[in-house]
């Protein structure tokens, strides 16, 4: 029982490397494949053509890559704040949980593909759809861990609470929202990987700039190396944020590992 | 005037009576037990007074007011220790405290001074996990003494410990409610330490539970400590047979 529990670096490095050795595999028989079969880098480049292009094309790819991250991470704020706000008011009401989730559920079955262009059409070019956008396709998973969150706080240390003379809103505080962070961070993990996806789906559908535009344009200049190029980037960015939550947890949820490593 | 009073309270849980028509009440300063055989009902009447269950006649007051408006709290420790998994034990501690406005940095000045007796020395920042059931269940027994409300609620406070740290907690607990005379009920299934810490105990019978026996326990106190009196040792017996041979007629 020491207070200061040994982090295990070493041990989360050696995990990684059956994830590494598979990806490298996989962009190895690529790399064979092309080259021994000499398919037309028009229907598929090499990795190692696609490296160039990132290299080659590093400025433009930047460029795009700044609004690209704009349009995530203040649609990701927004709907982090808009998840949080719902998640809140809908634990203290619930005859507004009962009115309002079956419209979040609906929400979702809403077809990007169909929504996208709408959304484009009334807000114009600039951020705003893609805000929208981004927000709309990573507020429900969010939503709903929270609310199922709060609702599955320990019975007895919400009777507890009660006994001391606890009102509801520090019930709420001390006991239903440190329950439900678990749980949260499930449905972030989940969103943040639709977040970036969604970014440049919206720039695909129409913008002046970002890493969905540089797709669209190497698509219709028939660049299938850029293509990939922009995806390498876009994948880059998802697998940071993802880390970056992962970190996150680590630090709040950090009462949990130390049941764990009994 | 009665602190507590349950008057002819019956509850029935999902289809299954559990209290038949109980009644029973706590004078202000006064220890009372409860004492009856596993899943009698004894959690369920705390569950009435803290709220979390209702019941579906007679009556329950606290101070000669109607439970719910009511709600200046009780010092309850629940018979499952409910420490906050995510809360220090420090925090653990002082969340009566918290509740009651007191800031964090005074209600911990409260608890420090107490760790040493409870044995919590040197585990004020791990996490309840970290701890045996014995020392959880001493965190949760001075999480509860610390919030000092005039009104204790105690579930089985000392059924996880050994029996010399049994021993030693009970004499501690003696000599703080004797100083601070708080009005007690204790929910037991130990005879002996109903008999060595209460005023008069109540017995219950198997569910549904019916109050089968009222037992006075006129020793003089302090109780623990020294050798068990020949009368305390005359009321276990008589508490002994009454708990063996529920028939259900009261004697
Ligand atoms: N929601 C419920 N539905 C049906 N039965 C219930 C429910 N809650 C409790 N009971 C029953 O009520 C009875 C009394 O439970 P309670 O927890 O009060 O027992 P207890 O006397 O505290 O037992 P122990 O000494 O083991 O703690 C049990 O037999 C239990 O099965
Ligand atoms: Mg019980």
């Amino acid at each position: 029982m020491q207070s200061d529990l040994p982090r295990r670096p070493g041990r989360g490095l050696a995990r990684g490397i059956p994830a590494v050795l598979s990806v490298v595999s996989a962009f190895l028989i690529w790399e064979i494949y092309v080259r021994l079969s000499g398919i037309s880098p028009l229907m598929l480049p090499a990795p190692s053509r696609v490296l160039d292009q990132i290299v080659l094309n590093r400025a433009l790819l930047w460029d795009n890559t700044v609004p690209t991250l704009k349009a995530t991470f203040a649609g990701f704020a927004l709907s982090l704040t808009v998840a949080f706000g719902l998640s809140i008011m809908l634990d203290f009401m619930p005859c507004v949980r009962r009115a309002l989730f079956p419209i979040f559920v609906v929400s979702q079955t809403l077809p990007l593909v169909a929504i996208a262009p709408l959304v484009v059409l009334w807000f114009g070019f600039d951020l705003t759809p893609k805000v929208l956008l981004v927000a709309l396709v990573t507020f429900f998973p969010m939503l709903v861990a929270l609310v199922d969150g709060y609702a599955a706080t320990d019975p007895e240390i919400e009777d507890l609470m009660r006994s001391m003379g606890a009102t509801r809103g520090r019930i709420f505080r001390n006991a239903r929202f440190p329950s439900a962070m678990p749980y949260f961070f499930a449905g972030l993990r989940i969103s943040i990987t639709y977040a970036v996806v969604a970014a440049i789906f919206a720039e695909y559908v129409g913008a002046r700039a970002g890493l969905g535009i540089v797709i669209l344009n190497a698509k219709n200049s028939f660049r299938p190396d850029l293509v990939l190029a922009a995806v390498v980037i876009s994948s880059a960015l998802t697998l940071v944020l993802f880390a970056i939550t992962a970190l996150v947890q680590r630090v709040v949820l950090r009462w949990r590992d130390v049941g764990d490593t009994r | 005037m009665s602190v507590l009073d349950i008057a002819n309270v019956s509850v029935t849980l999902g289809g299954t009576a559990v209290l038949d028509d109980i009644s029973m009440h706590v004078a202000k300063g006064e220890f009372v037990s409860i004492l009856g055989p596993s899943g009698a009902g004894k959690s369920t009447i705390f569950r009435l007074l803290t709220g979390a269950a209702r019941h579906d006649s007679g009556t329950i007051t606290c101070n000669g007011q109607p439970l719910a408006t009511n709600r200046h709290g009780f010092s309850f420790m629940p018979q499952r220790d409910a420490l906050m998994p995510w809360r220090r034990i420090i925090d653990n501690l002082t969340l009566g405290l918290e509740v009651q406005g007191i800031r964090r940095k005074d209600a911990r000045a409260q608890v420090t001074p107490l760790l040493a007796d409870f044995g919590l020395d040197g585990f004020t920042h791990h996490y309840p996990p970290q701890l045996s059931g014995g020392m959880r269940q001493r965190a949760a027994l001075l999480r509860t003494i610390v919030q000092n409300r005039p009104v204790q609620l105690l579930d089985e406070p000392f059924g996880a410990l050994d029996a010399l740290t049994r021993t030693q907690m009970q004499a501690w607990f003696e000599k703080r409610w004797r100083a601070a005379r708080w009005t007690t009920l204790l929910v037991t299934h130990d005879v002996r330490e109903a008999v060595a810490l209460s005023d008069r105990i109540y017995v219950l019978s198997r569910r549904p539970a019916r109050v089968i026996a009222q037992v006075h326990v006129p020793a003089p106190r302090p109780r623990l400590g020294r050798p068990v009196s020949a009368q305390a040792h005359a009321i276990e017996a008589q508490l002994l047979e009454i708990l063996l041979n529920q028939t259900g007629e009261t004697p």
